[in-house]
């Protein structure tokens, strides 16, 4: 696959490991990624462990569908259960847990319930049933934001009336401000998130380097990118540098991508808080419906219950969000706490730091002992 | 959420509803182009883009692609001068 | 955190996560959701529970993909059953007519047996197309006729329109176990190589994308194949042969974690050498699904003692059905009951037993 296979040339991942290796030698990084798409990468190619000792990996609070509070949860599972609706999804959502199960439980139940790969497969289902309400659980961050905000525009110019948004955008910047506000945090840089930055382009992850001294590198998906961009936060630290850089350039533009924003603008306004699971209330971290897109807001539409539904207690998602704790350290990992039954957001989809590391990341440390294979593969 | 794909434009389908087919190594789908169309040089088949939930969020910069792998490649030959000179200067 | 031995906190951990794994998967669920049908953790938590519980014998504790029976003269028969529920029932390459036949022909081969007689029972909803049957029908026979097998019993039973989905297909198999032949997970050993006998992830990509939910379009049929052949090639080649299953639903990946755990060996499998094809990885790229997971209807795993892999790789890639067999890994003592993935970047990863329904994720 082009722009995909050059990237995860192990030949090359050698090179740039020796230069992380020398540069790291002396000191013990950690450096936090924020992106499900990064954490998803590092896991399933095994990057930490081809990484020296002495740099680490932490995985943030990258994961939209994750940090969704389960009272939220609860609020789709409602919508979804009222008599005459199709209720769309991403697949990424249909097993996360609210107080009392997940969607795939209720389409089980009897509700319908469909996955979508794009917010405007909801669309063409709401034309397609004019007679049903068609809702779309709208997640993710800046990301996909715009392709929601799009569906919308597109849903009013052709009079669309039975579809409607459950939304639950959220926005990266005021989580990373929460991690980089917590006193026991330990971190020595961050890798940006690539998609995000894709749409907000650079100019937002600035206050890093300002405010908190500490280097930001937007990387790419592939393994090399990730390698890459911890080779230039090392440089960075041993030229006594501290600022933004771009290793995805070609993808993020420095700018962002100012259509993406704009139909952002026109369609979304921040809510004053909202819930994240793990972190608690964050103020202007969430986006809702203007006001004139009313008669598209599944919020206004149906009745939620919207209740507030709280983490459990023995739930330590915050702290492994913020990197103060390993998966493994916390108390109910691997036994109250699975990937069948997930009790926190870190848990809950395969890119939450607690799943990656139950479901991929276990054996690590297990030494990468090639196999002796009897005869040439054949290619593919 | 970040699942992005690279794709290549094969055929612009309806430039009024900005929809556009991309092909993924043989597998081809319907994208929305109008997050893209903007941009300097507007979108022409052939073009990569990055794919995600349907929508092409950005052009691939094929230069500059090329250009994060030459760096790559040149920390590489970096490394083996610097290895070639620390062997021809270790006392045997 | 070490205590003196070096035994970090960290291992502890990890020991009390497989010692959790390894009990018997307890079925919590008071209802039947999608994921009891996906072959992962949670049919086999179902299986246990409800199947296993009530109708406990050896043959059946077996967990192969049929039973052994052992008849009174001393020859071996082998007897498998499977029920066909497709959407779409047409896909490119075939229908569940082909499935229906040529799966349970397959579950007998990789028991070693030569396929030879199957019954076909229909439960057909009320309004279902006659010429629609005809169709499944005649691919049933067609695929009977390539794989050498006779359907000499059936049954067909008509339900109200509504209370099944078209057209259920369960067809059942019986055939003889050739004297000598002895397939058991528990004969793997640390050493032995694992090999599949051609690319993976061909079917499970071929339904999902005929469905039509993800508006893709791809030019990838169906691998569904009889391999009544292709096995006694195989095990003609190489006698030692260890272990044969084939990977429909949950992929190959779950195949090497029943066998992982079954044999209480580790598996580890070289990324770069698993065979896919680039449309079949494209598609899975654009979905975020791995093809290790996805179903495939005419393709088998085989563990061989190392010695007798040359010659097993030989056999199959000189069978029109096993042109693109591989190895692609090699049973180890440790970890037990893990399947380990050596990733084409030089790192690892494990694979384990699949939670739910791969779903396509975005993120």
């Amino acid at each position: 696959m082009k722009f995909v296979d050059e990237y995860r040339d192990p030949a090359a991942a050698r090179t740039i490991l020796s230069h992380i290796t020398e540069l790291a030698q002396d000191g013990h990084y950690k450096f936090m990624e924020v992106c499900g798409g990064h954490t998803h990468t590092i896991y399933k190619h095994g990057i930490e462990n081809v990484l020296p000792e002495t740099v680490e990996l932490v995985h943030g609070p990258g994961c939209p569908v994750c940090v969704i509070p389960m009272g939220r949860v609860d609020d789709a599972i409602a919508v979804a259960e009222t008599p005459g609706v199709i209720f769309t999804s991403f697949g990424d959502m249909m097993r996360v847990p609210g107080g009392n199960g997940n969607l795939l439980e209720a389409k089980a139940r009897g509700a319908d319930v469909r996955m979508v790969y794009s917010p405007l497969d909801a669309l063409r289902i709401a034309i397609a049933n004019p007679d049903k309400q068609v809702i779309f659980f709208a997640v993710g961050f800046e990301t996909t934001a715009p392709s929601t905000a799009v569906t919308l525009l597109k849903a009013r110019e052709k009079g669309v009336a039975n579809f409607s948004l459950f939304c639950n955008h959220v926005t990266i910047v005021p989580p990373l401000k929460a991690i980089l506000e917590s006193p026991d945090l330990r971190l020595n840089g961050f890798l940006g998130p690539g998609h995000v930055s894709t749409v907000i382009g650079q100019r937002p992850y600035r206050f890093v380097p300002k405010t908190y001294n500490l280097p930001l590198v937007t990387a790419g998906f592939e393994p090399l990118d990730i390698l890459q961009a911890i080779l230039m936060l090392l440089r960075q630290i041993d030229e006594g540098r501290c600022e933004v850089e771009n290793q995805y350039t070609r993808a993020v533009p420095e700018q962002g991508n100012q259509k993406a924003l704009e139909v952002i603008n026109t369609v979304f306004e921040l809510r004053p808080h909202f819930e994240w699971r793990g972190l608690g209330f964050i103020s202007q971290s969430a986006l809702k419906l203007r006001e004139e897109f009313a008669p598209w807001d599944a919020e206004l539409k149906f009745s939620v219950p919207g209740v507030r539904v709280a983490d459990p207690k023995a739930c330590q998602c915050g702290e492994v969000l913020k990197g103060v704790i390993k998966p493994w350290e916390c108390k109910v990992f691997g036994t109250a706490c699975t990937p069948e039954t997930p009790i926190g957001t870190c848990m809950v989809s395969s890119e939450g730091a607690c799943a990656a590391y139950y479901n991929y990341g276990r054996f690590t440390k297990h030494q990468t002992v090639p196999v002796e294979l009897t005869r040439t593969p054949q290619p593919a | 959420m970040c699942l992005g794909i690279p794709g290549q434009i094969v055929e612009i389908v309806d430039p009024a509803d900005q929809r556009a087919t991309v092909d993924v190594d043989g597998v081809r789908r319907e994208v929305n182009v109008g997050l893209v169309m903007g941009d300097a040089g507007g979108i022409k088949v052939g073009d990569w883009v990055l794919i995600h939930v349907g929508f092409a969020m950005t052009k691939i910069d094929e230069e500059e692609a090329a250009s994060t792998l030459d760096f790559i490649k040149q920390l590489g030959r970096i490394y083996d001068d610097e290895m070639r000179d620390f062997s021809a200067e270790a006392p045997l | 955190m070490s205590d003196d031995d070096g035994h970090s906190h960290e291992d502890e951990v990890l020991e009390r996560i497989e010692a959790w794994r390894r009990r018997r998967p307890k079925l919590k669920d008071e209802f039947i959701n999608s994921a009891h049908g996906a072959g992962g953790k949670a049919s086999a938590a179902l299986i246990d529970a409800v199947f296993l519980e009530a109708f406990r014998n050896k043959s059946l504790e077996t967990m192969a993909d049929g039973a052994v029976l052992e008849l009174p003269s001393g020859d071996r028969v082998a007897f498998s059953t499977d029920g066909y529920v497709v959407k779409p029932r047409r896909f490119p390459g075939g229908s569940v007519g082909d499935l229906a036949v040529n799966g349970t022909v397959n579950d007998l081969a990789m028991m070693g047996a030569v396929p030879q007689w199957i019954s076909a029972a229909f439960v057909i909803e009320d309004g279902f197309s006659i010429t629609e049957l005809r169709d499944l029908v005649a691919d049933m026979a067609a695929a009977a006729l390539k794989a050498g097998v006779q359907i000499v019993t059936g049954d067909t039973k008509v339900v109200n329109k509504g209370a099944c989905d078209g057209v259920y297909i369960t067809t059942a198999g019986v055939g003889v176990i050739p004297p000598g032949v002895h397939l058991d997970a528990k004969s793997v050993r640390p050493g032995d190589k694992v090999l599949v006998s051609g690319k993976i992830g061909d079917h499970g990509v071929a339904v999902l994308i005929a469905r039509g939910e993800l508006a893709l379009e791809a030019d990838i049929p169906t691998d569904s194949a009889p391999l009544g052949e292709l096995v006694e090639h195989l095990l003609a080649a190489a006698p030692n042969t260890r272990f044969l299953r084939d990977p429909t639903r949950g992929g190959v990946a779950t195949v090497l974690n029943e066998l992982a755990r079954e044999a209480e060996v580790g598996v580890v499998v070289q990324e770069s050498a698993l065979p896919v094809r680039n449309i079949v990885n494209g598609a899975c790229e654009i979905l975020g699904i791995d093809p290790l997971y996805v179903a495939n209807e005419g393709k088998l795993v085989a563990v061989v003692p190392a010695e007798e892999a040359d010659a097993a790789l030989a056999a199959m890639q000189a069978h029109p059905f096993g042109v693109d067999a591989a190895v692609i890994g090699e049973i180890r003592e440790d970890p037990p009951g893990i399947v380990i993935l050596n990733t084409g970047f030089g790192g690892n990863r494990i694979v384990d037993m699949l939670v739910g329904d791969p779903l396509p994720r975005i993120c």
